[in-house]
């Protein structure tokens, strides 16, 4: 039994469940729902390696997010690049931004921190809304180009963009994943745990904390420009601290620094307000508590309750197993 | 010269109104060390409360307000039972996490409750008086008389009487107020209660001016945050002076500069402080 359950089948499992998808679903409007949700997906991660692994939790994310996806929308419809450029020049861009932001906010921790960012979010959002000559501020950006195609293969249909998207996803969670593995993401997690032993073990802080915020904020940019290349339309409103707390909604729900918890997250609460649909601007009376609930009972999410559960049943049955054995010598 | 005394009387009034908000989020901040984003939502639940009260009740505008403080500070007890004393003993990242939470709820539920839209409340001193050469409305007089008047009390209260001195003492060193009998439960809740008047009062006052919907409370809060940070976080005097400082500096600015950019100065200067002095001007208030 546990053979089949390996971690290595289980993930290689949903990636064709994943793949699968859309001849079993056959229904393009749940296509572009789970689209969507894969974009989230990678803006999650992004605010996951800072928030979950390294401790910051920065309330700027919908912002970064914002940036990426005006950057793109600007690159491609004022400035007349060519999709493949402006999609690779984004991230850049807002990785840039987010360096500027992150050697000045990095200064601050904890509280500071939260709301040192929640202003630059806030900023950001004010500048996106007001500045009409470049952002067309609440009229906002329309006629993005869809993903060019490469080469022989279309991007332009739903399914195209589906597998275009997922690829995207399974790149960076393999990328957070080789990252959260390698000896910068123990370094990140030790100044999570803390700072102070941290430093006095020789890890610079301050360089790993500044890295921590930069991969969070190019995460968030290619989230961004993917979503306005598949959107096609971006307003101020993406930008807005709604946003930031839709992600944060995810990353709780699923888990805050597990790898698994973005994906289940999204999943969750994306379901979940589909099936809700009755509520939608209401949908916030359900999901507000349900932060609040997780945080106080089970703070890693619901990846982290099972992972604990799982992990219980298996010193209960190497108890049990022992148990049994010692029974066994005795008679 | 006029519009200058006229904009500063201006910056008196929104300096009283966020003054009042930022003493809720300082003591709260004191006693727990929590930085409260629900904060917010409860100066826009004092201000539909009160705005209820007057409509569907017919109150009279004073007695509206009463109910409403007494109705947000139950309402901030109840969050402190609810949510953050089980929390009292987990990371930073998880009290504002349930804060947020909170937040949102709030806001949710005043959006399912009064609507989207946004609403007046009619004042009863709408008069316009003549004082000087400068025109003022009753009702900012009001708000800068109650504010003060408030402020007074709550000093008095903090500096003259045991119960206030306990706050005190436990935002100074929470064993320490433990060791010496203080009831550190009961202080937590007083303060909530405390906090979640301010609050609405703050949000009751300047309803009438501003108006009434369920993202009023983004901005006082941010700006409250930024007061005191200004201030020095937990520091009482801090959040009085932050508040008039930055009522001030926009009604200021809003003439001076452009008035579509008066919010931004708000950030701006935090993030001109956060830069220079990252633990904020005064690093752990004294309270």
């Amino acid at each position: 039994m546990a053979a089949i359950f390996s971690k290595r089948n289980v993930v290689i499992g949903l990636i064709v469940l994943a793949a699968l998808f859309p001849y079993v679903a056959r229904n393009d409007y749940y296509l572009h729902v789970l689209t969507l949700a894969f974009i989230w997906m990678i803006a999650v991660y992004g605010l996951n390696l800072l928030a979950g692994f390294t401790g910051y939790l920065s309330l700027a994310h919908a912002g970064f997010f914002a940036i990426g996806a005006y950057a793109l929308g600007l690159l491609t419809v004022k400035a007349e690049m060519g999709f493949w450029p402006a999609f690779l020049l984004a991230p850049v861009i807002t990785t840039g931004i987010g360096f500027l932001v992150g050697i000045i906010a990095l200064r601050t921790k904890e509280h500071f921190f939260a709301i040192y960012t929640l202003c630059v979010g806030y900023i950001i959002y004010l500048v996106i809304d007001k500045w009409e000559g470049l952002t067309g501020g609440v009229r906002g950006l329309i006629g993005i180009p869809a993903p060019a195609d490469i080469g022989p293969i279309s991007l332009s249909t739903p399914i195209a963009q589906y597998y275009f998207v997922l690829t995207i996803l399974l790149l960076v969670i393999l990328v957070i994943y080789r990252i959260i593995h390698s000896l910068t993401g123990k370094t990140f997690i030790a100044i999570r745990n803390s700072e102070d032993l941290a430093l006095s073990l020789g890890i610079s802080t301050i360089k790993n904390k500044l890295l921590s915020f930069v991969l969070s904020t190019f995460f968030a940019g290619v989230a961004g420009a993917l979503y306005a290349s598949f959107i096609r339309f971006i307003g101020p409103d993406i930008g807005n601290l709604n946003i930031t707390f839709d992600l944060l909604v995810y990353m709780i729900v699923g888990g805050i620094g597990t790898l698994s918890g973005p994906i289940v997250g999204t999943l969750l609460i994306v379901w979940l307000s589909q099936n809700l649909q009755f509520l939608q601007d209401y949908r916030m009376l359900i999901f507000g508590p349900l932060l609040t609930l997780i945080v106080i009972f089970s703070p890693r999410g619901i990846v982290g309750f099972i992972a604990g559960w799982f992990t219980n049943w298996k010193l209960r049955r190497k108890v049990n197993i022992n148990q049994a054995q010692e029974q066994a010598e005795e008679v | 010269m006029d519009v200058l005394f006229q904009q500063l009387f201006n910056g008196l009034t929104v300096g009283s109104v966020y003054s009042l908000v930022a003493l809720g989020l300082t003591l709260v901040y004191g006693i727990l060390h929590i930085p409260n984003f629900a904060h917010g939502a409860l100066y826009m639940v004092g201000a539909y409360i009160t705005y209820t009260m007057m409509t569907s009740l017919g109150l009279h505008y004073v007695f509206a307000i009463v109910v409403s403080i007494i109705s947000v500070g139950l309402i901030s007890v109840l969050m402190e039972r609810i949510v953050f004393h089980p929390l009292r003993d987990s990371t930073p990242i998880q009290h504002k996490v349930a804060a947020i939470g909170v937040l949102l709820f709030l806001e949710a539920l005043a959006h399912y409750i009064w609507g989207a839209d946004y609403q007046q409340m009619v004042t009863p001193y709408g008069q316009v008086i003549e004082v000087f050469g400068l025109t003022l409305t009753m009702q900012r007089i009001l708000i800068v008389v109650t504010a003060i008047v408030a402020m007074i009390l709550l000093y008095l209260f903090l500096k003259k009487t045991y119960t206030g001195a306990s706050i005190i003492a436990m935002a100074q060193n929470r064993e320490g107020a433990h060791l010496m009998g203080i009831n550190t439960n009961k202080v937590a809740m007083l303060t909530f209660f405390i906090a979640g008047v301010l609050a609405a009062l703050g949000a009751s006052l300047t309803s009438p001016i501003n108006l009434v919907f369920p993202s009023m409370g983004h901005l006082v809060i941010l700006k409250a945050f930024v007061i005191i940070i200004i201030g020095g976080m937990g520091s009482i005097p801090g959040a009085i002076l932050g508040g008039y400082i930055l009522g001030f500096s926009e009604s200021i600015g809003a003439t001076y500069i452009s008035s579509d950019y008066s919010d931004i100065i708000a950030f701006v200067l935090l993030i001109i402080i956060l830069t220079i002095k990252p633990q904020g001007i005064f690093a752990k208030g004294e309270a």
